[in-house]
């Protein structure tokens, strides 16, 4: 168990008003506060006018609370929750162009195949890969496609949902974030 | 200042509609705001709005410079408690705003800046005096908004106004496009209320953690409060005055939270930080609780973070979640309004027992007295700190006082004695040179029946000294003391301490301050000795017009005490002592 003080890859989902410029209000936050943005994807969801984040940043058990406060004080922010400790499922999507011809296209769609990943587009000497799932599979797949040639990949944000029936519906995570002192904790 | 509700049965008829140009409605929302006054200047993309001005009952304080326009709104605010309004072109007019708003923002003051934008068909062209002020802003400011439609812009200022306000105030711009202003719409205010779904400012102290801040405060046997800005922006004066009456805990004060707890009450200690008290700071070192009001634990409080209060429990009661635990790990939050956590605190405590600590912190001061310079000779000369103690006596403490930044702020916080809250408006968080004598003609607007003074070093007033033509043509009258000491004193004194004494673009030649008065139509006075002072402060006090007080003081003067900065609290540079006076080295802390 790493120590409150210890820096861990956190993952935080937050809802925000789909609007213009406040992307940009989120990204100047963590500019200026210092925070380092491991990855951040954000997209509509099935309400109006409101878009959903998910971004991962390394930070200390502090840091992560100041993150959310500070992000709760930003007028577009709807909502702001760590989901690190809680119950979820994240993914990213990743494209990857191997540069393979016929002859070893069948070779690659068999490897492909144990990773559960899917031939998107074939051309005469190269195949499109997609696959979803953890950071550590996305590796896996790179690593071994890696030797018939990678022409490009491109990778999305990691997003993520807590598992459970409770939705966490933008109007309802109204609550500031937990805050205690060094004796309650 | 939440919105009002109305609430309209379907019988009532609803407002009729009213054709009004987007300029109208500038001014329209603003008095329903309950603004009066504002502060600006006049440009190619504010015109539409400056053309509909005279139509509405607000007074408009030309400038001569925008940053003057926010420092005004600024001390406005400050003094009044209510927002303060700045008003200004696109592009240059904009950018000229930007450091009073970062001040603002770093002082939590509610201001709202209001800035004409190129034509919305133009924006992104580099259209001429186009500048995106609201991403230039986007990091000083609580909010900002953009508007390019008519329909947006009372529902935008009354948002506007109320996240100014409420809260932890703070700074909101509202960039209105040039075709806005003109376009005409049929307007109805439905007096609905302000609806932002991401923005609850709101906060209270769950029970739990009131309990056990009344258990902490129980057993405390060396306890002190600090007063900071949140007491006096949260009016909570009188609640504090109920919780030190009833407990007897001591009370010191960061430099904004100044005037927020009498300064000349038994129980007040005084300032802390970098130019505190040195009794203050050692007995915070000392201390084993630490309930701190409304303040944020600044770099300039607190010096070194490792050794800071290292046996104190601490409780930090504050509005803003973000402030917690972000310089100074604190053991019990408690969130929320200063004056409602007071009011929750009050039925739980008692008279605690701590006589003891009591005497300890009267022997600290003993010490302490034997350097202050109130009490030393001035052999002729004339010292800043002199100035400041005369004028606090022959304005019987009551002046509003309005400082810029450096030493000479320093000495005022230290021997003019604030006895209520917004009676001192000083630039703390950004530290601000220039900032006084603006700041002071917006708190003139703010109490038209107060006494105000600005205390300013001759650096800092050159840097806004164009506002002077402003107080003459709209007869504003303040009373300006200069510590004219020819030097940028506090780099200097830093340049003494810290770089060998190398005194490199510090001396600083300034214009005969009286002449530039009387340039002015306003009149000037200059004082070189100690008993000049009070009939020069009878003197400017009595003029109708604003006086500049030239105080020609000791050149290389330093303020004491002086925490290096991140240094330990307690190890402070203390004021020489003068020869033959001895000292107790037991209450030695500093590296004299």
């Amino acid at each position: 168990m790493p120590s409150p003080q210890h820096p861990i890859l956190r993952t935080f989902v937050a809802y925000v008003e789909d609007r213009p410029g406040v992307l940009n209000r989120i990204a100047s936050l963590f500019r200026r506060r210092g925070y380092n943005i491991v990855s951040l994807n954000v997209g509509r969801t099935h309400e109006a006018g409101i878009s959903r984040m998910t971004f991962r940043v390394e930070a200390d058990e502090d840091t992560a609370r100041r993150i959310e406060a500070n992000l709760y004080k930003l007028v577009n922010v709807l909502s702001v929750e760590d989901i690190t400790d809680k119950p979820s499922v994240s993914r990213d999507l990743a494209l990857i162009k191997v540069s393979v011809g016929p002859d070893k296209r069948a070779e690659v769609l068999q490897l492909c195949e144990v990773f559960r990943a899917r031939a998107v587009d074939v051309g005469p000497r190269d195949l499109i890969v997609e696959i979803t799932g953890t950071q550590d599979k996305i590796d896996g797949l790179v690593a071994i496609l890696e030797p018939f040639g990678i022409a490009e990949m491109v990778q999305t944000g990691t997003v993520a949902m807590t598992r459970g029936p409770k939705g966490q519906a933008a109007t309802t995570m109204h609550q500031p974030p937990a805050l205690r002192g060094v004796d309650a904790a | 200042m939440a919105a009002s509700v109305t609430n309209l049965t379907p019988n009532e008829t609803r407002p009729e509609a009213r054709r009004l140009t987007g300029a109208q409605l500038i001014w329209e929302t603003l008095v329903k705001e309950g603004v009066r006054v504002v502060f600006g200047y006049p440009g190619g993309a504010i015109m539409p709005a400056y053309d509909a001005l005279p139509q509405y009952p607000i007074r408009h304080i030309l400038v001569r410079h925008e940053q003057g326009a926010a420092h005004m709104a600024d001390g406005y605010a400050r003094a009044s408690g209510r927002v303060g309004v700045a008003v200004a072109t696109s592009g240059p007019g904009a950018t000229n705003l930007v450091t009073g708003i970062a001040n603002a923002m770093m002082d939590s003051i509610p201001i709202v800046c209001i800035t004409g934008q190129v034509a919305s068909t133009l924006i992104g062209s580099d259209a001429f005096q186009e500048t995106d002020i609201t991403g230039i802003t986007l990091p000083i400011t609580k909010h900002n908004f953009l508007v390019s439609r008519a329909e947006d812009i009372a529902p935008t200022l009354r948002q506007a106004f109320y996240i100014a306000s409420s809260g932890r105030p703070g700074p909101v711009l509202v960039d209105i496009t040039k075709d806005a202003q003109n376009a005409a719409i049929d307007y109805v205010d439905d007096g609905a209320p302000v609806r932002l779904p991401g923005y609850r400012p709101e906060r209270s102290p769950v029970p739990e953690e009131l309990e056990r801040a009344i258990e902490l405060i129980r057993k405390a046997k060396r306890p002190i409060v600090f007063c900071g800005h949140g007491v006096v922006k949260a009016n909570a004066t009188p609640l504090l005055l109920e919780f030190v009456h009833k407990t007897g805990i001591p009370v010191a004060q960061t430099l904004l939270g100044l005037g927020g707890f009498p300064a000349t009450h038994p129980s007040s200690l005084g300032m802390m930080g970098m130019h505190g008290e040195a009794w203050v700071n050692t007995a915070i070192q000392e201390a084993d609780l630490i309930i701190a009001l409304g303040m944020r634990f600044d770099d300039r409080v607190t010096g070194n973070l490792k050794t800071y209060a290292p046996n104190a429990k601490k409780i930090h009661v504050e509005l803003d979640p973000a402030e917690i635990n972000k310089n100074v790990k604190v053991d019990l939050p408690l969130l929320g309004d200063v004056r409602e956590i007071l009011r929750l605190l009050l039925p739980h405590v008692e008279k605690l027992d701590i006589a003891e600590w009591l005497a300890h912190i009267e022997e600290l001061k003993g010490d302490s007295a034997v350097r202050d310079i109130q009490v030393l000779p001035d052999n002729g000369r004339l010292f800043a700190a002199h100035v400041i103690h005369d004028l606090w006596r022959y304005t019987e403490g009551k002046a509003l006082v309005v400082t810029d930044v450096g030493q000479h702020q320093m000495w005022e916080a230290q021997y003019y004695k604030h006895d209520h809250p917004r009676k001192l408006v000083t630039s703390g968080g950004l530290g601000t040179m220039g900032f006084a004598l603006p700041a002071a003609m917006g708190a003139r607007l703010a109490c038209p029946d107060d006494e105000i003074w600005v205390v300013a070093g001759d650096g800092g007033f050159q840097m806004t000294a164009c506002e002077l033509a402003t107080c003459a043509q709209e007869n504003i009258k303040v009373n300006i003391a200069i510590i004219n000491n020819g030097y940028l004193g506090m780099v200097r004194q830093w340049q003494e301490f810290f770089y060998g004494g190398r005194y490199v673009a510090t001396p600083i030649k300034s214009p005969d301050f009286v002449k530039l008065a009387e340039a002015h139509g306003l009149s000037g006075i200059r004082v070189t000795r100690r008993e000049e002072v009070r009939e020069a402060v009878e003197r400017a006090r009595a003029n109708a017009e604003t006086t500049i007080i030239d105080f020609r003081v000791e050149q290389e003067d330093a303020v004491y005490p002086m925490v290096p900065a991140g240094a330990d609290l307690n190890a402070m540079i203390r004021r020489p002592l003068p020869e033959g006076v001895k000292h107790n080295p037991i209450y030695e802390t500093g590296e004299d």
